[in-house]
């Protein structure tokens, strides 16, 4: 029993937690713009999947990994817009589209990766973005062992969780996003251009998604191989429903996730099978949309697109 | 110049209808100018590119005697036109500040400057006795406040010219009263303000001038002053409109409907029937006065087996009905006009026909061997309710979501009444009707009660109840008050009652005014 306990308070376990959260969370945060504006993005493991090979890919031939980051958060933002242009211009169904971009990131990364490096599975190693030690924190006794030595994408997704929250409740495009997710035609009515809101919101939310993916590739390892978000990107759904379409929400789900993905690996050791853990965020989610932890309600707009005048 | 406003000749073509012809508009400064016509007259449509929602085809705007072409709402917005919408563009979560605010937010850099919104929000609704707590969220307030919103919501944004789309079909009569009285004080203070609506008594209530449309084309401008209810009737539908039902004093025979202690709880366990004793006999019209929202829809949806009876008795003739499922409550003889047709009464996408069959769809002549449809019939019975009840346009296949609301109705009141029920519940049979429709309904229903039905009849309004009911009942917070034969009843009487006066506190107050006044 005590093995058990400590196991659970490890600090080991917690800093694996926050890094396997990571991915999530910028995944997430990119839903919650997405979905806010009104658009429903189930593209968002594709996004992410484009974004680990674009930082692999540009890391590779630049030897500088921050290009990488930039390179993958250019990426997802291209095909954040790709999203938006079928979702708002075309009025496609926005589930069908998002599927569709998940096949697409899924081919095109094994066709580049096999085009470009010839090898079947994964890229060479290449630069990754390195963790930093944060001077007086890392001192404090139990805490600084989990937080004190990160890397960096890790604390920029504690960062971008409050910036968000920030962006999303105190400003005025904040408002206006929340309003367009809700009720479209009464932002239309006094003014707000709704389009150019959701455009916005999906391409931020393609680049974030990106910038998730990042993490993967070039940071948590030093290559790309072909399927390697591994579902992350629904996972991050998930973690936005589980957390109500909030920032901080979010990142509560996702470091509830991450700190379960953390412990899978030595709950092996117990006994419990990692196809349990595996399936928890999933099992999750479905209580929360049942409505046992409170209703998580969504944007009411979501999904539809539309239409003026 | 003391026009503020005026549209000559536009012209807007829909795809199927002409809905506005050359229509020509003016608005002096400060006044209140009624914009009337039935439903699909084109009377929103022409506010919608007045707002800038909508583009004519031709036709010009002048607006403080400069031409404007405004071709989206922002627009509108700059030129101080405020418009508020029938169905409220509201954003459910979030504050009262906030949706007035939005897409003219006050800004501390990017920032949201929340504190200073909720105090110009404070100075607003204190400035025009709009009372209002502004961090209140919206999906917690009444439909009225809800409408106060929006008013302010236009007038934040310095509207001079304030349109209103149909603003008192969402609301009850106490609340209507409360608008009126705001339009009057906006009106005091300078604005102008276009009135949509297609209830002539409000004309008459608030109005300086009043236009009329029918069909896409205006029919005339008046002073409403120099008009009259029947006038404008006849203006709205084209011809002579009886206003007032003719109809012999009732002859009741036996009692059809019985109703014992009934009490009926929502989800929430919450009573909200508490002991209703009620009968209604063969021959006459017993109307439910009241507020909306003090029991009546959960009663009638009790009596209909829509909801379960908590406790009490219903009784069709000798039979006891209480809880049987709704469609075995139909072939015991009871036929219903619900309150809301979309919900209850309609399957919006199916075809005129269908609709005409529901509740019947199982059964011959539409069904041959409970399984094969046999369409002749159905189409048959389409076209014999259309022409009986003038359902226009007279196509059966339609889908009923392209009809107007009193053509909807029709089907739902052509569909109940051709069941000739020994039963029949007419809930708001007139809500969102126009005045045509209205007078052919209401003759149904005197049709109806004459051919021996016991008609019960809910309503919100109060003309209505007075036209048809042959006894009046006022229902308030779940309870039956008080039945009373209608010639025994004055509107205020009645008004007393419904916001829950007793009637032995009524008659001491009468004797007492009385006595003062002598």
């Amino acid at each position: 029993m005590g093995d058990i306990l400590a196991l659970l308070f490890n600090t080991a376990v917690f800093a694996a937690a926050l890094r396997m959260a990571t991915p999530l969370i910028f995944a997430a945060l990119g839903g919650i713009f997405s979905e806010r504006s009104g658009v429903v993005n189930i593209a968002l493991e594709g996004m992410m999947l484009i974004g680990s090979f674009t930082a692999m890919f540009v890391s590779h031939h630049t030897g500088m990994p921050w290009m990488g980051v930039l390179g993958a958060v250019l990426a997802g933002l291209i095909v954040g817009l790709l999203h938006a242009v079928f979702c708002i211009r075309y009025r496609a169904n926005q589930v069908v589209v998002g599927t569709a971009i998940n096949i697409f990131a899924g081919g095109l990364t094994v066709f580049l990766l096999r085009y470009y490096f010839g090898a079947a599975g994964t890229s060479p190693s290449v630069a990754t973005v390195s963790d930093i030690t944060i001077p007086i924190i890392s001192q404090i006794p139990w805490i600084g062992r989990i937080i004190g030595r990160q890397n960096p994408l890790v604390y920029l997704a504690i960062l971008a969780v409050v910036a968000a929250h920030i962006v999303i409740y105190k400003t005025s495009w904040g408002l206006r996003l929340r309003a367009v997710g809700e009720h479209p035609r009464a932002a239309d009515t006094v003014g707000v251009n709704v389009y150019r809101m959701r455009y916005l919101a999906v391409a931020l939310s393609g680049a974030l998604a990106g910038l998730g993916g990042t993490y993967l590739s070039i940071a948590h390892l030093s290559r790309f191989s072909e399927g390697m978000t591994a579902g992350r990107g629904f996972i991050a759904l998930a973690a936005v429903i589980f957390g109500k379409w909030t920032p901080f929400g979010a990142l509560g789900a996702c470091l509830f996730f991450g700190y379960a993905d953390a412990l899978q690996m030595r709950l092996q050791d117990v006994g419990v099978p990692t196809q349990f853990m595996n399936m928890l965020p999933y099992v999750l989610t479905m209580v929360a949309l049942a409505g046992f932890i409170g209703k998580s309600v969504g944007p009411k707009a979501a999904g539809e697109p539309y239409i003026k005048g | 110049m003391d026009k503020v406003l005026e549209m000559r000749a536009i012209t807007k073509q829909f795809p199927r209808v002409l809905a506005n012809d050359r229509v020509d508009f003016d608005l002096n400064y400060g006044e209140i100018h009624a914009l009337v016509g039935e439903n699909g007259s084109g009377k929103s449509t022409l506010m919608n590119i007045l707002y800038g929602l909508y583009q004519s085809d031709s036709g010009e705007i002048f607006v403080r005697g400069k031409k404007v072409d405004i071709h989206e709402p922002r627009v509108a917005i700059d030129l101080r036109i405020g418009m508020v919408f029938q169905h409220f563009m509201l954003v459910e979560p979030l504050t009262v500040a906030e949706n007035i605010v939005l897409g003219s937010e006050l800004r501390k850099g990017p920032f949201l400057d929340t504190k200073r919104a909720i105090q110009e929000v404070e100075d607003l609704s204190n400035r025009y006795g709009l009372r209002i707590d502004p961090r209140a969220r919206i999906d917690d307030l009444s439909v009225g406040l809800q409408q106060r919103v929006e008013i302010l919501k236009a007038l934040y944004r310095g509207a001079e010219i304030l349109i209103l789309d149909e603003p008192t079909a969402v609301l009850t009569p106490q609340e209507v009263e409360d608008l009126f009285k705001v339009l009057l004080s906006l009106k005091e203070q300078g604005t102008s303000i276009v009135f949509i609506t297609h209830k002539i008594k409000e004309v008459l209530a608030v109005s300086d001038r009043v236009s009329v449309l029918r069909r896409g084309r205006k029919i005339g401008t008046k002073a409403t002053a120099e008009t009259n209810e029947q006038d404008l009737a006849e203006m709205m539908v084209g011809r002579v409109v009886l206003l007032n039902v003719e109809k012999e004093p009732a002859k009741p025979g036996a009692e059809v409907l019985r109703i014992e202690n009934l009490t009926v709880k929502d989800q929430f366990g919450q009573e909200k029937v508490r002991g209703v004793d009620l009968s209604v006999r063969s021959g006459e019209v017993l109307g439910i006065a009241g507020v909306e929202g003090n029991g009546q829809s959960e009663l009638v949806e009790a009596i209909a087996g829509l909801q379960k009876a908590a406790g009490g008795k219903i009784f069709l003739g000798e039979q006891e009905i209480t809880n049987w499922s709704p469609l075995r409550i139909r072939e015991a003889g009871f036929g219903m006009v619900p309150e809301d047709r979309h919900r209850r009464g309609l399957v919006l996408d199916y075809s005129v026909a269908d609709n005409l069959i529901l509740g019947l769809h199982g059964k011959k002549p539409f069904v041959h061997y409970g399984m094969w449809r046999d369409d002749k019939a159905v189409y048959a019975n389409a076209e014999e309710i259309i022409e009986q009840y003038d359902i226009r346009p007279p196509v059966a296949t339609q889908p009923a979501r392209s009809l107007s609301g009193g053509n909807q109705q029709k089907i739902v009141v052509g569909r109940e009444f051709t069941q000739n029920p020994r039963l029949l519940i007419c809930a708001q049979p007139t809500r969102g009707v126009d005045v045509g429709a209205i007078e052919f309904i209401h003759q149904q229903v005197i049709a109806q009660r004459d051919q021996g039905a016991a008609v019960l009849l809910v309503s919100a309004e109060l003309d209505e109840i007075f036209s048809l009911s042959d006894r009046i009942a006022v229902m308030y917070n779940g309870q039956i008050v008080s039945v009373m034969p209608a010639a025994e009843v004055t509107e205020h009487k009645l008004g007393f009652l419904m916001l829950g006066g007793r009637l032995e506190d009524y008659e001491a107050h009468e004797v007492s005014g009385n006595a003062k006044q002598d």
